[in-house]
């Protein structure tokens, strides 16, 4: 045990972390572990490239997106309180957890999770996807094998389904009322450790 | 109308109690109660050439005994039949008692009324069961087996079959054992080896009884997939254990040898009758790849290459079971890329024939082996089987959860264990292994036989006709009925690349990760192999969309949208004439102006598309497109088409009278899609041509300069000669236009639009496509 003391000890704001995460503290090491992994110059930070490095990733028809996820607008490195808490999205919902209304939703609620997901899609960042956002996400998914006037209608499908207020666009809660009936707790949650 | 009903239901059954005596004097030899009664007519004459005297040519004679077994045969599947009709001719009965009970008591009736004309009633024999009634059913549930729900639940699934199975039979078997060895039952000659062989055989639950209970409650898809995956898997547990306890029944004791060579067995036969179905599903597949010039015997190398799985795996003693499901899910996301739609529906249609056909005989054939079987009756034995089954299950499956749920991300609830246990129903595969136990080595074989069939008796009856109330009282979810929006489908995937991405940014290779690498691995060789031309690169998404734009076209059409066209007026009126006589059956959309859309693309799409639309798996008496999105690959054709169609939409939205603000440029399109008078010769922007005839045609031909081919519709009762029916070739336009049928018959305006798409050859029949959409 002495050598996990020694490992929490190096982290920074490890309580912080792990009351607004929700983390045990074998995850947290795990996932230091792995970040001092990627992190292959040792620079306590890491930065697109080393993302970058990850071979899934490449391959992965939306990991850049994935990669602009962890880096907030404007900074270029990625500490490991930032990597955690992002990482915090994927943690599956203990439904045992008691529900305190003063406290603020846990990070791996249902509705930070498809925020994450929303922001995902929004690349502009006007908090809404519009047409365009949804395009360039289809085409990424799609890669090269429809054509143009196949993805114009297939949006246009999208967005008239989903599009409640008429804008033409999906806010976050046309968003999430269109995936009710997913269960996303099931989806968007990794088994981090046993 | 309720005096209709109860006529026709009597004069039904006064047809079936006709039918009754003729099946009860012809009850057959070949059913396995051995009487062979058949005297030898002509032997007689030819021996007696000598001495034959003429007589008056016969006009008429009567020769039953040369048709009598073909004739039995198809008496009781006629029976079979007409009894499921008469079920739902009544339908107060079929909502509280399930169909299965129903069936049931109808076989007791049959057999007590064969046994009172004096014949002897046909038992079930394990032959005909086991290679003809059993296949088709495990087939259909196979083919159609979600495959998305059932592989992402694969482990609780192998959980509950493997081990839940092992824990029944021991459980069962030793505490039986016990039972039999108390004082007072007489029992004592019951060896361990015979309790063990019986209590592996009815600890299995039987995938015919789930289907058949299962499927009228509707229940979630989880909830589903978990108690029917575990009773198809569960055979190879019960082949193992039974071939293991009948070997060694004789000798009359087991060494550790034994079990760990069983314990390789079940392996060898669970593992080796996924193999053998595998191989067989790619060697199905890979046939259908060549089949684009004989079209009408797709189904059977499906149905065909399948039986030979079952069958193949049976030489071995392997899981016929497994080999038959692993050939179907193998086999059909890469034959139905190949195959026509109208093979595709012919294999969906005969596979839910056969499956029901199969299931009402079983059933009916369970009920009248029990009047007819020799039963021993030992309260204690019975009594004790049926209350250890109940125990067994649910101290199986609440142990089981709260293993299973440290492991699972959505767990299960206290509802769902209930359930899983209370669906544990037992069947007809466990009366007919007991039925082939071999007499002199199980000197009890009666009292099994009395024991097993009050089991299936109690299983089906009680908690058969209990599980529906139970589900409404504990308010468990039922399946939703709602259909996927492609936004859900969009996000999906999103989703899955999201995980993925996410699991390889934390080094962990989960379920995501398999299932990309399994997912680019079929895209990147597999698909290439097995699927002709060019579907094989159709990603799934696409495949989806075109299958929910063609859906909705169907139902449109059906709604009869599409013959309330108005005829040779100009745009404008024709636009608000469409809007108020929207679709009132508009599901899937909530908006008016999707209703014209729809419309519109319907009538585009309905010839256009043999989109193959899917079954909900667990449906058996009507035929709902299903929502399910394995991928299937479309006709490149079909993204052309929409490319020319969505040409003809950027074309045409000038012309098009603005329509009220909510329309999106889609709409507006369509609307103008859908005018028939809106489409001129050439140019759509040129002018409007009124139709004349009693039936409207909408000519459809893209502009030139955008597209390249053109499309052109031509009335349909000009007949094209050369019809030819062509898989995968992009025609130029000029040329031959098909004739397309389309779902429904009185569907107005017949548009027949260019397609390539693969159909039967000779007759350029209307297709037959879903009757049964609600």
């Amino acid at each position: 045990m002495g050598s996990t003391n020694s490992t929490l000890i190096k982290i920074p704001n490890v309580d912080e972390l792990i009351q607004e995460t929700g983390f045990s503290t074998a995850h947290i090491i795990r996932l230091h572990d792995r970040f001092k992994e990627l992190d292959k110059e040792r620079r306590g930070y890491l930065c697109p490239q080393d993302f970058g490095a990850i071979k899934g990733l490449a391959i992965n028809p939306i990991g850049d997106r994935i990669i602009g996820a962890f880096f907030s607008p404007g900074r270029e490195t990625v500490d490991f309180y930032t990597f955690v808490k992002i990482l915090a999205h994927f943690r599956p919902a203990d439904n045992s957890r008691p529900k305190e209304s003063s406290s603020p939703e846990p990070i791996n609620s249902r509705t930070n999770k498809l925020k994450f997901v929303f922001q995902m899609y929004d690349i502009d960042k006007d908090g809404k996807i519009s047409r365009i956002d949804l395009l360039k996400a289809l085409r990424s998914m799609l890669e090269m094998q429809v054509t143009e006037e196949q993805l114009d209608s297939i949006v246009d499908r999208t967005i008239q389904e989903a599009d409640l207020d008429g804008d033409d666009a999906i806010s976050f809660e046309e968003f999430r009322k269109s995936l009710e009936k997913v269960n996303i707790d099931h989806k968007m949650s990794i088994r981090f450790l046993r | 109308m309720d005096r209709l009903t109860r006529t026709t239901f009597i004069l039904f059954l006064v047809l079936v109690a006709s039918l009754l005596p003729l099946g009860g004097h012809a009850s057959s030899p070949e059913m396995g109660s051995g009487n062979e009664k058949v005297p030898d007519h002509g032997n007689g004459d030819t021996g007696h050439k000598a001495n034959y005297t003429k007589k008056a040519f016969p006009v008429l004679s009567f020769d039953y005994k040369n048709v009598r077994v073909p004739f039995e045969i198809s008496l009781w599947v006629l029976l079979a039949s007409l009894m499921k009709l008469g079920f739902h001719l009544i339908p107060r009965v079929s909502n509280i008692v399930p169909e299965s009970c129903l069936l049931i008591v109808v076989g007791l009736l049959i057999g007590g009324l064969i046994k009172l004309v004096g014949e002897d009633p046909p038992v079930l024999s394990s032959k005909i069961f086991f290679f003809y009634l059993l296949p088709p059913i495990i087939l259909d549930a196979g083919y159609f087996l979600p495959m998305r729900p059932f592989t992402e639940n694969l482990g609780t699934i192998l959980m509950f079959a493997v081990v839940g199975t092992l824990w029944n039979a021991f459980f069962i078997g030793g505490v039986l054992y016990g039972v039999c060895q108390l004082k007072g039952v007489h029992l004592e000659d019951m060896d361990l080896l015979s309790c063990l062989l019986f209590g592996s055989v009815v600890s299995a639950v039987d995938p015919v009884a789930v289907l058949a209970v299962f499927e009228e409650i509707h229940i979630n898809e989880l909830l589903h997939i978990l108690v029917f995956g575990e009773s198809l898997l569960n055979d190879a547990v019960t082949v193992v254990l039974y071939h293991l306890f009948e070997e060694f029944s004789s000798v009359g004791s087991i060494t550790v040898t034994d079990v760990f060579l069983g314990i390789v067995c079940f392996l060898v036969v669970s593992f080796g009758g996924i193999m053998v179905g595998a191989i067989y599903g790619i060697l199905s597949a890979f046939t259908s790849r060549f089949t684009s010039h004989t079209r009408v015997i797709e189904p059977l190398f499906v149905f065909v290459y399948s039986y030979l799985a079952y069958l193949s795996a049976e030489v071995f003693h392997l899981s016929g079971i497994m080999a038959l499901i692993a050939c179907g899910a193998v086999t059909r996301p890469y034959v139905e890329a190949n195959i026509s739609h109208k093979s595709h529906t012919t294999i969906k249609y005969f596979l839910k024939m056969w499956s029901s056909v199969s299931e009402t005989l079983i059933f009916i054939f369970l009920g009248v082996s029990t009047v007819a079987g020799k039963h021993s009756w030992n309260w204690t034995f019975v009594i004790s089987t049926v209350i250890l089954c109940l125990v067994a299950r649910v101290l199986g499956v609440i142990g089981l959860t709260l293993v299973i749920n440290k492991f699972r991300i959505v767990k299960l609830t206290t509802k769902d264990q209930f359930i899983i246990a209370y669906g544990g129903l037992r069947g007809a595969i466990a009366f007919s292994l007991i039925y082939l136990l071999d007499k002199d080595h199980f000197t009890r074989k009666e009292m099994f036989l009395t024991a097993i069939i009050t089991v299936i008796f109690f299983t089906v009856f009680v908690q058969g006709m209990t599980i529906r109330p139970l589900v409404d009282l504990l308010a468990v979810k039922k399946k939703q009925e709602t259909k996927r929006s492609i936004n859900e489908e969009i996000h999906t995937q999103f989703l899955d690349h999201l995980l993925t991405g996410i699991e390889d940014i934390c080094g962990h290779y989960g379920h995501h990760h398999w299932k990309d690498k399994l997912n680019r691995f079929n895209k990147k060789y597999v698909k290439k192999c097995l699927i002709v031309g060019e579907r094989s690169k159709e990603p799934q998404l696409i495949a989806f969309y075109h299958k929910m734009e063609f859906k909705q076209a169907i139902e449109l059409v059906e709604s009869g949208g599409a013959s309330k066209l108005p005829s040779a007026m100009p745009s404008t009126v024709s636009m608000q004439n469409i809007q108020p006589k929207k679709a009132t059956q508009e599901r899937a959309l909530p908006q008016v102006s999707k209703a014209r859309e729809e419309e519109i693309r319907k009538i585009l799409r309905t010839n256009l598309q043999k989109t193959r639309l899917r079954l909900r798996s667990y449906n058996r008496h009507t035929l709902v497109a299903d929502q399910d999105e394995d991928g299937w690959d479309d006709f490149l054709i079909k993204r052309n088409r929409i490319k020319d169609l969505e040409k003809i939409s950027h074309v045409t939205n000038h012309l098009t009278v603005p329509a009220p603000p909510p329309d999106s440029p889609t709409i507006a399109r369509a609307r103008l899609a859908s005018d028939p008078q809106a489409w001129g010769n050439k140019h759509v922007t040129e002018d409007i041509k009124p139709v004349t005839g009693g039936i409207p045609t909408i000519k459809v031909e893209l502009a030139s300069p955008q597209s390249p081919e053109s499309v052109c519709v031509v009335d349909e009762f000009k007949k094209d000669s050369n019809e030819q029916e062509d898989g995968l070739v992009m025609k130029p336009m000029s040329l031959v236009s098909k004739k397309d049928g389309t779902g429904e018959d009185d569907i107005e305006p017949q548009q027949r639009l260019q397609r390539c798409l693969s159909d039967p050859g000779p007759s350029a029949e209307e297709e037959e496509d879903e009757p049964f959409l609600p």
